[in-house]
């Protein structure tokens, strides 16, 4: 009850300021218009100016461990198939919440952020609290070049997240057939690979045939609210339902805080196997056919 | 009708040509360091810093090499040679991008060593068709600033198209390799036009001299 009244009271507080969104900062990088702007209790990265649909990463100002964006929450289905990551790397930094929840989930995980844009970077500190320390580095470069640099030097991950993204989509030479192998090529025996996507384009069929070419069956994980689609790999066979739900049963308290329903997500996960929503003769993406945002308009 | 009246219309063609192949390549030359240097500006910044470096020279280079017993046939071996050096593009570019990738560790200067690797050559050869059409062209004094700024409007012109067809059209519809060996053999083969035309004129005129005698 105690509860009930305070969320009316802090209705009637915000009310009168309700959809005036304050712009806290705005700089024009390399790459892109950066804006993070406060709206009521939430802070967002906004990497377009014009359009709503392209906050990058938002997070709540006096609760910033709870996670705002259902794509991110949708990540967490990674951990039904590797349960202790130990090194893991992101790439897409974004506001970095991502790397701060993980950070607070496992201490003693090693994390390494990747991002083009030394600008996002700044801003993440900045205004999103992320945070670095030995455990958590992040490097100033584009992701396939981090890629390819670490397959030279051997290193392993127990989970790769894929979360890059320019004003429009995926940079081309980051969904490519090629680009996917050599990610693959860096988990560990027991290592999942996620990435964030769309699935409301003509490069949905690429993508997912792209995928299936490199990984075999995947996961996909999407909540009907949205149009984010997760893709969820690993470097073993998929696990059966009865023991993903056996997991989740296992991780459910554990991932509270974070806002995170692992069981309800566990429910939205659907394999390739049984599953197939793609034309078998698609074309897969190279890095000789990469047409990626050409066909990301419909 | 004499062949001879079609040689300039010919010239001003393959320069069309040679200006929708320059920038063609240089528009994949984006996707094609990508993989090894990513898509940061400086990328671009390499490539375009190449394409004129490469232009700057073959000018001069086609402007001397004119002064000396200028013919189409000379004319069309600049392409032929322009043609056969774009396919190393196609046919090596992973491996040369690779030992670079090894070698040089901060991308710009990799992707800048790339691109010299895979487009100095071709473009410096590209670049000398400009200044030898002009010499082809060029009867009148008087008319030498016309008939320039003609060659550079047609050029430029396949310039833009090059790059918006490839651009816009080509990569949705081709693969990058099968672009560059469209661009390598359209090379070649109005280098061979032009050597043929050269052939068949010879062929005439002597012709036209040895009954001029009888």
């Amino acid at each position: 009850m105690n509860n009930i009244l305070k969320s009316i009271l802090l209705c009637l507080l915000i009310l009168p300021i309700a959809g005036q969104a304050k712009i806290v900062h705005k700089e024009r990088s390399l790459y892109r218009n950066i804006l993070v702007e406060d709206m009521q209790h939430l802070r967002c990265l906004k990497f377009n100016v014009k359009t709503s649909k392209t906050n990058q990463s938002c997070l709540y100002k006096n609760d910033p461990q709870r996670l705002v964006f259902n794509y991110t929450k949708l990540l967490f289905s990674s951990l039904l198939i590797n349960d202790n990551p130990q090194r893991i790397l992101i790439i897409g930094l974004g506001g970095g919440t991502m790397s701060n929840s993980l950070h607070i989930l496992y201490p003693t995980a090693e994390i390494i952020n990747v991002e083009i844009d030394p600008a996002v970077i700044k801003v993440a500190r900045q205004y999103f609290g992320f945070f670095e320390n030995e455990q958590i580095t992040s490097k100033e470069q584009d992701g396939r070049i981090f890629i390819k640099r670490a397959a030279l030097k051997k290193e392993k991950f127990d989970w790769i997240i894929l979360d890059a993204f320019n004003g429009d989509y995926i940079p081309e030479h980051l969904l490519t057939k090629e680009f996917l192998q050599e990610a693959k090529n860096l988990l560990s025996e027991q290592g999942v690979l996620s990435a964030n996507t769309f699935s409301v384009s003509d490069l949905y069929a690429h993508e997912s045939a792209t995928y299936k070419a490199v990984f075999g069956d995947f996961f996909n994980v999407s909540n009907h609210k949205n149009s984010n689609r997760i893709i969820l790999t690993s470097q073993q066979p998929l696990p059966s339902g009865d023991i993903l739900a056996k997991r989740a049963q296992a991780l459910q308290d554990k991932l509270v805080p974070f806002d995170v329903d692992i069981i309800d997500i566990m429910a939205n996960m659907t394999s390739t196997k049984d599953e197939q929503d793609w034309p078998e003769s698609t074309k897969l993406l190279t890095d000789q056919y990469s047409p990626a945002n050409l066909l990301n308009q419909n | 009708m004499n062949i001879k009246q079609l040689q300039n219309p010919l010239i001003y063609m393959l320069a069309f040509c040679s200006g929708f192949c320059i920038m063609g390549i240089e528009l994949l030359g984006g996707r094609i360091l990508a993989p090894f240097f990513g898509s940061s500006v400086h990328i671009w910044g390499s490539i375009i810093t190449v394409f004129m470096l490469s232009l700057s020279l073959g000018y001069l280079l086609g402007g001397k090499l004119s002064t000396q017993n200028a013919s189409l046939k000379r004319y069309g071996l600049i392409f032929l040679i322009a043609g056969i050096t774009v396919i190393p593009i196609a046919l090596w570019s992973a491996d040369i991008m690779e030992a670079i990738f090894i070698a040089i560790e901060d991308s710009r200067y990799g992707s800048l060593t790339a691109s010299m690797a895979l487009f100095f050559i071709p473009t410096v050869i590209l670049g000398m068709i400009s200044p030898y059409s002009v010499r082809l062209l060029v009867t009148d004094k008087e008319k030498s600033g016309q008939v320039a700024g003609m060659l550079y409007f047609v050029s430029t012109l396949g310039s833009a198209l090059g790059t918006i067809m490839t651009s816009f059209y080509f990569i949705l519809l081709f693969e990058v390799n099968q672009i560059i060996y469209t661009f390598s053999i359209t090379l070649i083969i109005l280098g061979v036009i032009a050597i043929g035309m050269n052939q068949y004129n010879q062929h005439a005129s002597t012709s036209l001299a040895r009954t001029v005698h009888e």
